[in-house]
């Protein structure tokens, strides 16, 4: 398989069959850390990392590895990864790997990211499975962002707070307040209001994609009246 | 045994969507006077804003849906729904809060699930339970609506402080609003006071204000004994859920009568009569065979009062229900009533 398009990944990737909205994988982390739109980019960098890092050197040793034990293997090329990011995170932006917490390392059981590996990365070459990562995992992490966004101008009447946690101290002011303190809807930041804002999102998708099939199949719709009458 | 002889014209039973949904209306007018009487004009405003914003959200969700409006919108279930989630909301609360919780209400618990009759449910409860889980501060602004001097707010002031949070001068927030009996309980437990203390110091003032609880269950018992007369509800929820209550907090009571109410304490104050009546026997949400329906009230009494005594919000009718309503299908599965003619039930596969 080295005919792959470039193009294609990124269409499937980040639209048509986005982790997100369309295979709805990665649930736990979605759901409970996309409160906020910092914990949000947080985490989706974290997980865009990991995708593309993993999916590279699952790519780099596949043709050493038995079909038998790729998948213990793959795991412990996710694991290894993740570990690292993780160390990293505690070092550099420590606020933010307290906040996120056991959210980090559980990225190893994302099962995007395993899917990816073996769906993907296992069968061929190294660049495309880079790029595959980077744009599955831009697919996820645009999902998280968007919900992070709902949830915290909804919950919180805030955009962007303790910016500082990820941008380090010059964002401390970053902060958009949005809605007054009365109005804040704290259904939005508790685990319902984020099932109900990724099923508005997957909503909005459906109607897209129907709105645009409607329009591909419309001048067939207009033949059909005259070979009616034409009967 | 003697049947009374009829012939072929025989009285047509008239029980549309539209005239059930009447005969509730015109049951719950009792409560709602007293509820007027005793807590002031907001009442009737939050009747009035939820009524209109559930028409409109109704009529909104029915054009996008592509559905007949008519039929959906003439029922009166609308009209139902905000009334009884109107009657759940503090009558001292800003306008936004019983129009967002009807919106929901209507569009995701109702329309999003398919209209009524295919809601799983109970759409007014939804509506209360996120106002409540969303907005906790506005929701308790519980009060008589009548400051130390006794004069009440009268309409325009009302509308005014709804809209706008501005009340006429003199009068302050703090003198209007008071605890409700159920929070006043909550709050005096957990400061360490017994029970007897905490109920006392309620009721010991005698005024008509602090025990308006009580004339609101009764207002209510009256419409409710309306509408089994009429024949709109039958006598299992209601009295099983009656029957759940003071069963689980007799219980507690007898287990611990310093740290929990009594059983007539849990059944005059909160929603107990009102949920009884007219929440729990929503035919919709509701188990719909007998003995279900049995189990379906006693299991809302039970949940009621566990709630109150162990949960984080004073009163529990409105999650017990929805808890219950999970039940349903389970329930109404192993609780088919025996076919006549034969031996056992069996389940409907």
């Amino acid at each position: 398989m080295s005919d792959v398009s470039y193009r294609d990944l990124a269409v499937q990737g980040l639209w048509k069959n986005n982790p997100g909205l369309v295979q709805i994988l990665g649930m736990c982390p979605m759901m409970a850390i996309s409160n906020t739109v910092v914990n949000s980019l947080g985490l989706a960098m974290a997980t865009i990392l990991t995708m593309v890092v993993s999916n590279g050197l699952a790519s780099a040793i596949r043709h050493w590895v038995r079909p038998e034990v790729r998948l213990p293997v793959f795991v412990m090329v996710v694991a290894s990864v993740v570990t690292v990011i993780e160390l990293w995170m505690n070092a550099y932006l420590n606020t933010l790997y307290h906040v996120l917490g056991i959210f980090l390392p559980l990225i190893v059981t994302n099962c995007i990211v395993i899917a990816r590996v073996e769906g993907f990365a296992a069968r061929n070459p190294v660049l495309p499975s880079l790029y595959d990562g980077l744009m599955m995992g831009l697919g996820f992490g645009l999902v998280l962002v968007a919900l992070g966004v709902i949830r915290e101008l909804l919950g919180f009447g805030t955009l962007l707070a303790n910016a500082q946690q990820l941008f380090g101290p010059m964002a401390a002011n970053w902060t958009i307040h949005v809605l007054p303190e009365q109005a804040h809807f704290l259904l939005a930041i508790l685990p319902p209001g984020a099932f109900m804002a990724l099923a508005i999102l997957i909503a909005i998708k459906q109607a897209i994609e129907q709105r645009r099939a409607t329009r591909l199949t419309q001048p067939v719709a207009m033949e059909l009246p005259n070979a009616a009458t034409a009967r | 045994m003697r049947f009374s002889p009829q012939t072929a014209p025989l009285p047509e039973a008239s029980n549309s969507v539209r005239r059930v949904m009447l005969t509730v209306l015109l049951a719950m007018l009792p409560g709602t006077a007293v509820a007027i009487a005793l807590l002031g004009w907001g009442v009737l405003i939050n009747i009035l804003l939820a009524v209109s914003a559930g028409l409109v959200a109704e009529a909104a969700m029915l054009s996008l849906r592509a559905r007949p409006m008519r039929p959906a919108i003439g029922d009166g279930s609308v009209i139902v729904l905000a009334w009884i989630l109107a009657l759940c909301l503090p009558n001292l609360g800003p306008w936004w809060l019983p129009v967002f919780g009807t919106v929901f209400a209507v569009v995701v618990a109702k329309q999003l699930y398919g209209g009524l009759g295919f809601n799983l449910f109970n759409p007014a409860m939804v509506g209360y339970v996120v106002l409540l889980i969303s907005f906790p501060e506005p929701m308790t602004r519980w009060g008589p609506a009548i400051d130390s001097s006794g004069s009440a707010l009268n309409f325009m002031q009302s509308v005014a402080w709804s809209f706008s949070g501005v009340l006429p001068s003199g009068v302050g927030y703090d003198g209007l609003s008071t605890a409700t009996p159920l929070d006043h309980v909550r709050e005096q437990i957990t400061t360490g006071a017994s029970i007897h203390h905490a109920t006392q110091s309620l009721f010991s003032g005698g005024s008509l204000a602090q025990s308006w609880n009580l004339w609101l269950s009764l207002a209510f018992l009256a419409g409710g004994a309306f509408l089994l007369w009429r024949g709109v509800i039958r006598w299992h929820i209601p009295v099983a859920m009656i029957a759940g209550v003071l069963v689980m907090s007799g219980f507690l009571w007898l287990l611990d009568s310093a740290h929990h109410a009594s059983p007539l304490f849990h059944l005059i104050t909160g929603a107990t009569v009102f949920g009884a009546f007219f929440v729990a026997t929503d035919p919709v949400t509701a188990s719909t065979t007998p003995r279900g329906r049995l189990i379906f009230g006693f299991g809302i009494g039970v949940l009621t009062v566990l709630i109150r005594s162990f949960g984080s919000y004073p009163d529990g009718v409105a999650f017990a229900v929805l808890l219950m309503n999970l039940c349903v299908p389970l329930i109404d599965y192993y609780s088919q009533p025996k076919v006549f003619g034969h031996k056992k039930s069996e389940p409907i596969k």
